[in-house]
């Protein structure tokens, strides 16, 4: 395979998908360390880049990784890594770094089984909150979260083009199930897949504040290399990057980099509804764990129980409002998760009063239709 | 009477920064002097360069250097810049960091840089401790000084950077000190021009810190390494720094090899082949 997007069916499982992705995407840089189950990804691009002329580099840890990736990006290249839950702690600190200077890049967690080294092969939706609170901080992240091997790469394609049109890390929450799960991929032509670039600066170099924004709050993005000779810190800066500990820089610094994803929710946001315009029990979940869904909520339709499903593509900015709204016309909510308690926390303050079934799955696969049916039958009651 | 000031360098700094935060009597402001002394007399195309640095004191001088410049996070620096190096091929990273910075969080990544053979070069400003949290001892803090957290003297032994980093791979390897400044200047030169990964000790008191508390005023330090560093040529693994011997200092390594970005380009023939 020599040409750079193979349009086309295939079938393959989702790490490939999601390498394949990258490379639509026009990723020209990719670094990570060695980890199950991300590892399929490095695999594919290390067989694939050196033919495109594309950089992989493997570095000695997952700190570098990012850091390289990082580096990469600020350098012109579109870049990104892949680990798993222990790769992304160790990243943690440069993540918020990528936050902070406003570097885009992609970073693909395909989780596994925790905390610690857990379960290296099974998969698990057990770091969502790490993805969204890990970095220190007032941070805010996108995140997405494919169900399918095709989402892997759809949904990376995507993860570039939102990390290029805010300046910021977006992450690929995958899981073992998914990377490792083989299915039909149907890659489009070239000129069918969405790119977005970062936006450039219109100024001299002279006349170049690298972080002074206009209302979309995204400054224009130089590159090194690029003659604007410009400085980045992660230290509280003004809008010429340098470094100034003010109270009201901070605030303005802080708010800028939040506001910049908040008050863009809405349009950042992804859901799938199934039979919710007229649900009694709504469903509520994301990832492999909405295939399972899915069959408990048409298992509940045939019993006659009308039931709905809400799938979250994008788990962060979290769709608050949009459950909220779902939220107001049934008698409960179920929430099953791969993990003892996570993303259920916000689905419970976005619908107060109405009870919140939680289905909590720890270990390898999501929980079973009839789990699922078992809840949203007591709900309906 | 009227002082001249000499304001040839002003293209190479950002003066809008000056005066820079560093104490009277650090070594950091010579170091940073030499660097851009040497950038002025290439002539170097100030556009292809970008300037990384990680944390601390000497982590601060990425901020006064008038290229694409990027202060990144404690220990860093280094994987920071092989993504720039490796990705813009045309750019020249020089990274500028301390001991610790350099050697103890980011220890691992430095052997690995040099292993690789990056296309960069490392300006390390060795001042013995991590200055700026404080003087702490670090990798480098030589056996019985005091520090704030060896109040009884240092129990551990210190790494000796130029055979640490000769031994990893790197094709250049030497080591001035502030007091040397034309050498140190004709090194980074060097190293400018050099295609692979150069590293430069650089010997520099921490006056305020680690002199203070060894009872070393800043002229004191400065005459230790005029009076105690020898320029000779040993085996880097000959060449370490305990207290009371002479230290010596110039150029270990020299060498040619292929970089990384060589071997990249040589990977991408092998794949398409
Ligand atoms: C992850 C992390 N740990 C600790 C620190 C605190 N810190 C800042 S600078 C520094 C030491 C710097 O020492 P060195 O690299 O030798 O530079 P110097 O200040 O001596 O020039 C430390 C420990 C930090 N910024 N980040
Ligand atoms: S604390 Fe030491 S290293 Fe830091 S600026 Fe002062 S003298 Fe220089
Ligand atoms: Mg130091």
């Amino acid at each position: 395979m020599s040409e750079t997007i193979p349009t086309g069916k295939h079938f393959v499982h989702g790490d490939w998908a999601c390498a394949e992705g990258a490379i639509a995407a026009g990723c020209g840089y990719f670094a990570a360390y060695p980890i199950t189950p991300a590892t399929e990804i490095s695999e594919h691009i290390a067989s694939r880049f050196p033919q495109l002329g594309r950089r992989f580099v493997q570095f000695e840890d997952e700190i570098g990784a990012i850091a390289s990736v990082i580096g990469a990006s600020f350098s012109g290249m579109k870049a990104m890594t892949a680990t798993s839950g222990p790769g992304i702690s160790l990243m943690l600190e440069n993540i918020g770094l990528a936050v902070m200077t406003e570097v885009p890049c992609v970073i693909v967690n395909v989780m596994r089984g925790g905390p610690s080294t857990g379960q290296p092969t099974m998969g698990a939706q057990a770091d969502v909150m790490q993805c969204r609170w890990g970095a220190h901080g007032d941070v805010e992240i996108i995140a997405l979260a494919p169900q399918s091997v095709q989402e892997c790469f759809d949904l990376t394609v995507h993860a570039f083009n939102l990390s290029e049109e805010y300046r910021t890390p977006v992450f690929l929450l995958s899981d073992a199930n998914i990377g490792h799960m083989f299915e039909k991929l149907e890659i489009p032509a070239a000129d069918e897949i969405e790119i977005v670039n970062r936006k450039k600066p219109q100024v001299f170099p002279p006349d170049y504040k690298p972080y002074e924004a206009d209302e979309s709050m995204v400054p224009p993005m130089a590159c090194f290399g690029e003659g604007y000779r410009f400085y980045s810190t992660g230290l509280t800066h003004n809008e010429m990057g340098y470094p100034d500990m003010s109270v009201e820089t901070q605030d303005k610094l802080v708010r800028r980099l939040c506001d910049k994803i908040r008050r863009n929710k809405k349009k950042i946001n992804m859901t799938e509804e199934t039979m919710t315009e007229d649900c009694d029990v709504l469903v509520v979940t994301y990832g492999v764990t909405a295939r399972s869904a899915a069959s408990a909520v048409q298992m509940a339709r045939r019993e006659g129980i009308k039931a709905g499903l809400l799938r979250l593509i994008t788990l962060w900015p979290f769709p608050d409002w949009k459950i909220e709204e779902l939220a107001d016309n049934v008698k409960g909510v179920v929430v099953p998760e791969m993990n003892y308690g996570q993303l259920v926390r916000e689905v419970e303050r976005s619908v107060k009063p109405t009870p919140v079934e939680f289905i909590p799955k720890l270990g390898e696969n999501p929980p079973s239709p009839d789990e699922i049916l078992e809840r949203i039958r007591r709900l309906a009651k | 009477m009227t002082e001249q000031i000499d304001y040839y360098l002003e293209d190479y700094l950002r003066m809008d920064r000056l005066p820079h935060i560093w104490c009277a009597g650090c070594g950091l402001g010579i170091i940073l002097k030499s660097y851009v002394q040497a950038l002025y007399e290439l002539e170097y195309d100030l556009d292809k360069i970008v300037t990384v640095s990680g944390i601390g004191c000497a982590g601060r001088a990425s901020g006064y250097v008038n290229t694409d410049a990027f202060h990144t996070t404690h220990g860093r620096a280094l994987p920071f810049a092989t993504g720039i190096s490796t990705s813009n091929t045309d750019i020249k990273p020089v990274v500028i960091s301390g001991d610790g910075d350099l050697f103890a969080i980011g220890g691992n990544h430095l052997i690995h840089a040099a292993r690789r053979n990056i296309n960069m070069l490392v300006i390390c400003s060795n001042n013995f401790n991590y200055g700026m949290t404080g003087a702490q001892y670090g990798p480098t803090t030589p056996r019985d000084m005091r520090t704030p957290t060896s109040p009884y003297g240092n129990i551990e032994n210190p790494f000796n950077l130029v055979s640490l980093v000769s031994s990893a791979g790197a094709t250049m390897v030497s080591r001035w000190t502030v007091f040397h400044v034309n050498q140190l200047k004709n090194s980074i030169k060097k190293g400018l021009t050099k295609n692979g990964f150069s590293f430069i000790e650089v010997l520099s008191p921490c006056t305020t810190g680690y002199g203070r508390l060894n009872k070393m005023s800043p002229i004191d330090m400065m005459r230790d390494l005029r009076d105690t560093c020898k320029i000779r040529k040993v085996h880097p693994t000959e060449a370490t720094i305990e207290p009371g011997k002479e230290v010596i200092i110039g150029d270990f390594v020299d060498i040619e090899k292929p970089t990384y970005a060589d071997v990249l380009d040589q990977l991408t023939r092998r794949s398409t082949e």
